[in-house]
């Protein structure tokens, strides 16, 4: 057991984990962060993609399924369910149909959100290789890139690229 | 945008572009996966599978992993080989079909790397892990029975030996013996073009994000079962038939579940393997599989050799054609593995009017994992054979590919159409389809670019696919399942309540798992009842609230779950219309329904809304004589025929010659799926269809070495396409509705995977064309790309 | 998914690591990025007691130039790597290369030290160093030695480390106004390369004086194709297209489920050709 110490959605959580603890393991089993899944065991799906600090200070997107917990210790962690509800990332995929099962989409979001720091103004092509780390078998991608697009948009301040949702939302 | 409110007029909300109900749990992460739920006192179960493709059984023993910290119980097959149960095939395609016994655990023998043999429960997963290293097996390996000519062969090692063969049936289709067409011979006979192919469908893995994972809680008395599965229904059935549990017994609940594609219209041996284990230890146990366990022990699809020959006159008119089918089972059956193919043999004549046709498979065992349901199941399997070799005619005729297939389609006015597989046809136009699709996709400028490229000699030439594809959804009409021996029926139920306030629950017996019910449902709803869009809940997956259904798959939910809705709508309607009236103090014929309120016929101003209705219902002061307070009503619909959705594909491919490497440069699909719902759902489902259809075309392969391992047993060898590795789709529709149900709807769900895969690897050959390659067999990797210029040019030097 | 039980240290001096691995025999394992280990573990195809975290060591990680020399710490992230402007501007080939790996999540915790040490023939960064003639820095009980990229890599994920060394420092000589370019094909985007071709090119008045091209995935270590560079030794840009035809020589490839040896030998030679072409006009 190691004590570790990590800040996940705002929260400071201590605990004593076993050292072969999985991060994804951790947070969805010691700290109930079930939003975060699991869907490989290859570090090939990004599922589990959530936000870590470095030690630099900047959140980056991480395979939380390829981190041991231990490795978190002192990190600040975020999590889809630490992204508040109404970020332009989420609402951009609800308003672009960009999830159709919805298991891919907590590592999507975050991966986008990860993209969307370093590149606020991507191209199509740029944002198709900046998710190339998430698998999604539902929705072939298309979707995707649509809402990253929006969510890219209004997080510029670009509002006008924003106004034209393609559905209809309720009242 | 404000929703339809009752008694308002509102644009319908059928067809509108509705945001989904679903989203905002799924993108905040507030889900309900099954591996999310945990119950008091939960234990966690782990599995060990066999490291053999096959092998005799002839010593397992826990007695060490049970010495294990934490470790509660551990047993193997035949621990419990009396009370286990076995797995069901419901789909005992012929009368003498071999149907070998399939047990969760396997008991003496394993017949494929992957297979259960014993178990851990423990009280955390990874002391349940660990503990499964100290289970000690003797294995007697014995010979594996890979290829499918060779399975068959004379002398061949056996999977079951007690069967005698690997052969597990033969079917046939023959329209002379069934009198729905003429028979093939005649058409060989008098054919001035023969052409035969030979195709391989690969095996490919469903794959679905989430992993199948399953809960059974023993507490209480009942059995509550949470699975990640397309069909909570058919699962509470089969559990009970086969291990004796009685139904009522039984709760089934498919919480959110994450994606299927087939891969989940599965009752799976670990399903079983946690009932016994739960039951055996009087606790809740849970089992999720991981991807690699995934990868070996769920079902895979397709893999399936074609030899497929077309007869044809000089002008292009096909005249007959003929297929015979090896399919792989694998070693076992699952509920419709046997099925699958079948369901493609309506398929081969596709949208074309040929006279003739004969089908023949035979379904194959191989010590490999089991086969079943893929996206399309059996029908893209059709598609691509009969679509490859349509433009092997145009290319013998130099005929343009989608001329070839003019000069055969069924026209638009020419339906209904009865095929020569005996199926009617109730609507379609394929010409509007297609005529739309090359507009969109700048047909003949994409071929006078490719004209020009060859004749410059571009290393990286151009390829043009078409596929013009038709599907039969809405699974299925319950006579017709019958007569093909399917075990099950094919209707669905809704059931729809009025609550006092106006508020209306549906209830479903489709199961979604992305396909977005939930919303599309409540449109429907809304225009039948008149209801706000957001007034509807739709409940399903839990056969305590939906106590009736045969769940999700085969593009059925929509063509027959929705109309059993519509009809529930109805009933409820009329129900209310009695209760208006005597509200009204009027007839009930004197009332007219609109937007969610009656009004007598002439004044308009005397109305009340369904909403009136349920309250007046729920107080029950105040009702007609000898009606009950209540405005429920449940509905179940058989569908007296299937619908055909179709469309035109079309593709534009860049082929390196040099690398070998094939990339999609446009891909623009026109699809007619009837009367569209919910245009944002339908456009999602296309392109995830497309997708993977796209990914059989280029990427995906599960790849067995000889001593039949799963070589490709992860993601990072089964490459499942990222959103770098796929193009942008342009889709469009045409809109011709179906006639065969009240909602002109058709199912889309399978789509985009039947057409795209013909569609990709056409344009593949169209593009290596001229250098004399005729097939490059999928996936259409860079390396086969190569080859097959290698071969085609080599070919070509030979002969000149 | 869940590895075997393993003890963890993470210490926070080089000299303490390696005493740690000392002490521990064969049965320890550094940790870096974990984007080799962790999945090792998990699928437990490995169960070492213990692991040694070189997270601790922030001193192993980051890039900075020495004279002429680029230097780079082994806890540099690929990440980092593919972005540090001093290695864009001073080894773009290196950061071309860490560019091409993987994903971004996936570049965000794999280091140049992990992917060295881990000695994969598909891995990206062991070929770049064997191009760019790249030394390596070790750390062990009796204090460090250096050992030429070339020589480091000795087969199948086998390195001249020994169980109680450290890899710490890569350095990379600057080779100012030579063109080079990486040039990778994978079955998908995130997958390993297929085959993929390092080429660094010195040209002068459209003569090229010197190249140096490494091969990856066509052997058990990276494969530094020779031939390619003696023909291309003081010859015309024009040359290029009949060296690269000597890409296969020496190498020794693989036929797995990605491509057969026969197609990965084709695909150096055109790789070659365009990886060169690219260097040589850049
Ligand atoms: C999905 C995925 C895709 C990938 N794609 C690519 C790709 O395309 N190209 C590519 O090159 N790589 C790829 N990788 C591998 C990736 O680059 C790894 O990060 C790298 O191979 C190992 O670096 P690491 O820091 O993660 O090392 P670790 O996994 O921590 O360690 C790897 C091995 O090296 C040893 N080690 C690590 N650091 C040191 C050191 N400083 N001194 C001594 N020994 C050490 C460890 O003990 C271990 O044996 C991929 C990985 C994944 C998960
Ligand atoms: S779970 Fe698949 S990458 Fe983490
Ligand atoms: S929405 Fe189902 S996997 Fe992406």
């Amino acid at each position: 057991m190691t004590r570790i110490s990590v800040t996940v959605d705002g929260t400071r959580y201590e605990d004593d984990v076993p050292s072969r603890t999985l991060l994804v393991h951790h947070l969805r089993e010691q700290l109930g962060k079930v939003g975060t899944v699991v869907g490989c065991d290859t570090s090939n799906c990004g599922a589990c993609t959530v936000l870590m600090t470095d030690p630099d200070g900047v959140p980056r997107g991480v395979k939380s399924c390829t981190v041991l917990a231990v490795q978190a210790d002192g990190r600040e962690v975020t999590t889809i369910e630490g992204l508040g509800g109404d970020h332009p990332v989420q609402r951009a995929f609800h308003e672009r149909h960009a999830l159709q099962c919805g298991y891919c989409t907590p590592g999507m979001v975050m991966a986008a959100v990860d993209l969307l720091r370093e590149q606020p103004d991507p191209s199509d092509a740029q944002v198709r290789e900046g998710l190339e780390g998430n698998l999604c078998r539902c929705t072939g991608y298309q979707n995707i890139v649509r809402a990253v697009q929006q969510a890219a948009a209004e997080l510029r301040g670009n509002e006008a690229a924003v106004t034209q949702p393609v559905g209809v939302s309720g009242p | 945008m404000t929703a339809t409110l009752a008694g308002t007029a509102a644009e319908p909300e059928v067809g509108r572009a509705r945001l989904r109900k679903e989203d905002a749990r799924l993108v905040t992460g507030r889900t309900r996966w099954t591996e999310n739920i945990t119950v008091p006192g939960m234990l966690h179960l782990a599995i060990l599978r066999s490291p053999h493709a096959h092998a005799r059984i002839s010593r397992v023993d826990t007695s060490a992993a049970l010495r294990e910290p934490n470790v509660i119980a551990a047993f193997s097959g035949a621990d419990v080989a009396e009370t286990q149960g076995t797995m069901a095939c419901a789909w005992p395609v012929t009368e003498d079909i071999v149907l070998p016994i399939y047990r969760p655990l396997a008991v003496d023998e394993v017949r494929h790397v992957g297979e259960p043999v014993a178990v851990v429960v423990a009280r955390d997963r990874a002391s349940a892990t660990d503990a499964l290293e100290a289970i000690e097996v003797d294995y007697e390996p014995l010979p594996v029975v890979l290829g499918l000519e060779s399975a068959l062969a004379d002398g061949a090692p056996l999977v079951h030996a007690d069967a005698g063969t690997n052969k597990c049936y033969t079917w046939v289709l023959d329209s002379g013996e069934a009198g729905t067409g003429k028979a093939v011979g005649e058409a060989a006979a008098a054919a001035e073009l023969t052409i035969h192919r030979r195709y391989v469908q690969q095996r490919l893995v469903p794959a679905s994000m989430e992993p199948r994972s399953v809960l059974v809680d023993p507490t209480g008395d009942e059995w509550t079962i949470y699975s990640a599965t397309q069909i909570p229904h058919i699962l509470r059935f089969l559990l009970a038939a086969t291990t004796g549990t009685p139904e009522h017994k039984i709760r089934v609940i498919a919480p959110d579940v994450g994606g299927g594609f087939g891969g989940k219209l599965a009752v799976t041996p670990e399903e079983w393997i946690a009932f016994a284990a739960a039951n055996r230890v009087g606790k809740p146990v849970k089992y999720t599989e991981s991807r690699s366990e995934s990868m070996v022990s769920a079902h895979h699809g397709r893999d399936m050799i074609q030899d497929i020959t077309l007869y044809a006159r000089r002008d292009g008119t096909v005249t007959g054609l003929s297929v015979k089918l090896l399919a792989n089972m694998g070693a076992y059956l699952g509920i419709v593995t046997p099925g699958v193919p079948i369901l493609g043999a309506f398929m081969y004549n596709a949208i074309y009017k040929f006279p003739a046709y004969r089908f023949e498979c035979t379904g194959v065992f191989t010590t490999t994992t089991k086969t079943d349901a893929y996206r399309g199941a059996g029908r893209p399997e059709a598609t691509y054979a009969i679509e490859r070799i349509m433009d092997e005619l145009a290319a013998e005729l130099d005929l343009d590919p989608l001329e070839v297939r003019r000069r055969n389609w069924i026209r638009h006015d020419e339906f209904p159409f009865t095929t020569v597989a005996g199926l009617e046809y109730d609507s379609g136009n394929y010409e509007a389809a297609t005529e739309k699709a090359m507009q969109l996709f700048g047909y003949d400028t994409l071929r006078a670019e490719q004209a020009k490229r060859r004749v410059a000699g571009d290393p990286v030439q151009l390829g043009i696919g078409v596929s013009t594809y038709t599907e039969m959804c809405g699974l299925a009409p319950s006579r017709i399942l019958g007569a093909l021996r399917y075990g099950a029926g094919g209707w669905e139920s809704a059931s729809v309540r009025l609550l006092p306030t106006g508020k209306v629950e549906v209830v479903t017996g489709t199961s979604p798992h992305g396909q977005g019910h939930v919303t599309s449902w409540s449109q429907i709803v809304a225009d039948q009842l008149g209801v706000a869009f957001d007034d509807v809940e739709v409940l399903h997956g839990d056969t305590r609230t939906s106590h009736k259904g045969l769940d999700t798959y085969g593009s059925r939910s929509l063509a027959v779950g929705g109309i059993a809705l519509v009809l529930a709508c109805q009933k409820v309607r009329e129900k209310a219309r009695t209760i208006a009236a005597h509200l009204l103090e009027c007839a009930p014929d004197d009332l007219e329904f609109a937007d969610g309120a009656f009004r007598v016929r002439g004044t308009p101003t005397s109305a009340k809304t369904i909403g009136e209705c349920a309250l007046a219902v729920f107080a029950a002061h105040d009702l007609p004589d000898g009606v009950e307070p209540q405005l429920d009503a449940e509905a179940t619909f058989d569908p007296q025929t299937f619908s055909f959705p179709h469309g035109t594909h079309l593709c534009a491919v860049d082929v390196d010659t040099e690398t070998g490497a094939a990339t999609i440069r446009k891909y623009v699909c026109v699809d007619d799926v009837g009367t569209v719902v919910n245009p944002l759902i339908v456009e999602g489902q296309v392109h995830g269809g497309v997708a993977q259809g796209i990914a059989q075309a280029l990427y995906e392969e599960a790849v067995f070495d000889e001593d039949g391992n799963l070589v490709t047993g992860s993601l990072a060898d089964y490459t499942v396409p990222s959103s770098a590795d796929l193009p942008e789709i342009v889709s469009d529709r045409t809109e011709t509705p179906a006639t065969s149900n009240p909602l002109g709807v058709k199912g889309v769900g399978e789509a985009g995977t039947i057409a795209s895969t013909p569609a990709v690897v056409n344009a593949i050959v169209d593009a290596l064309r001229p250098s004399g390659v005729t097939d490059v067999p999928m996936p259409c990797t860079p390396e086969r790309v190569w080859r097959a210029l290698q071969t085609a040019r080599s070919g070509q030097e030979v002969a000149a | 998914m869940i590895p075997a039980a393993f003890d963890y240290l993470r210490p926070t001096t080089v000299e303490d690591a390696v005493a740690a691995l000392a002490e521990a025999g064969e049965e320890a394992k550094v940790l870096a990025g974990g984007h080799s280990l962790l999945p090792v573990l998990r699928l437990r195809l490995a169960a070492p007691t213990l692991l040694v975290d070189l997270g601790g060591l922030p001193q192993l990680r980051g890039v900075r130039t020495d004279g002429d020399t680029l230097v780079l710490g082994a806890m540099t992230t690929h990440a980092e790597v593919a972005g540090a402007p001093v290695v864009v501007d001073a080894a773009p080939l290196l950061a071309q290369a860490a560019a091409t790996i993987g994903d971004r999540q996936v570049r965000h915790r794999g280091t140049l030290g992990g992917s060295l040490a881990h000695a994969d023939p598909a891995g990206d960064l062991p070929t770049a160093a064997v191009a760019l003639d790249a030394e390596l820095v070790l750390a062990g009980p009796a204090g460090r030695r250096t050992v030429p990229a070339r020589e480091f890599f000795v087969d199948y994920f086998t390195t001249t480390l020994r169980p109680d060394e450290l890899l710490v420092e890569v350095r990379v000589p600057a080779l100012p106004g030579w063109g080079s370019h990486y040039l990778k094909v994978n079955r998908t985007a995130q997958a390993w390369a297929t085959v993929a071709v390092a080429a660094v090119v010195e040209r002068e008045n459209g003569t090229i004086t010197q190249a140096r091209v490494a091969l990856t995935n066509m052997g058990p270590t990276p494969v530094r194709a020779v031939a390619v560079e003696r023909a291309l030794a003081g010859v015309p840009v024009d040359a290029i297209e009949a060296a690269a035809a000597h890409a296969v020589e020496g190498t020794s490839p693989a036929s797995d489920t990605t491509a057969s040896a026969d197609y990965r030998r084709h695909l150096a030679q055109v790789l070659a050709r365009r990886a060169l072409t690219a260097a040589a006009g850049s």
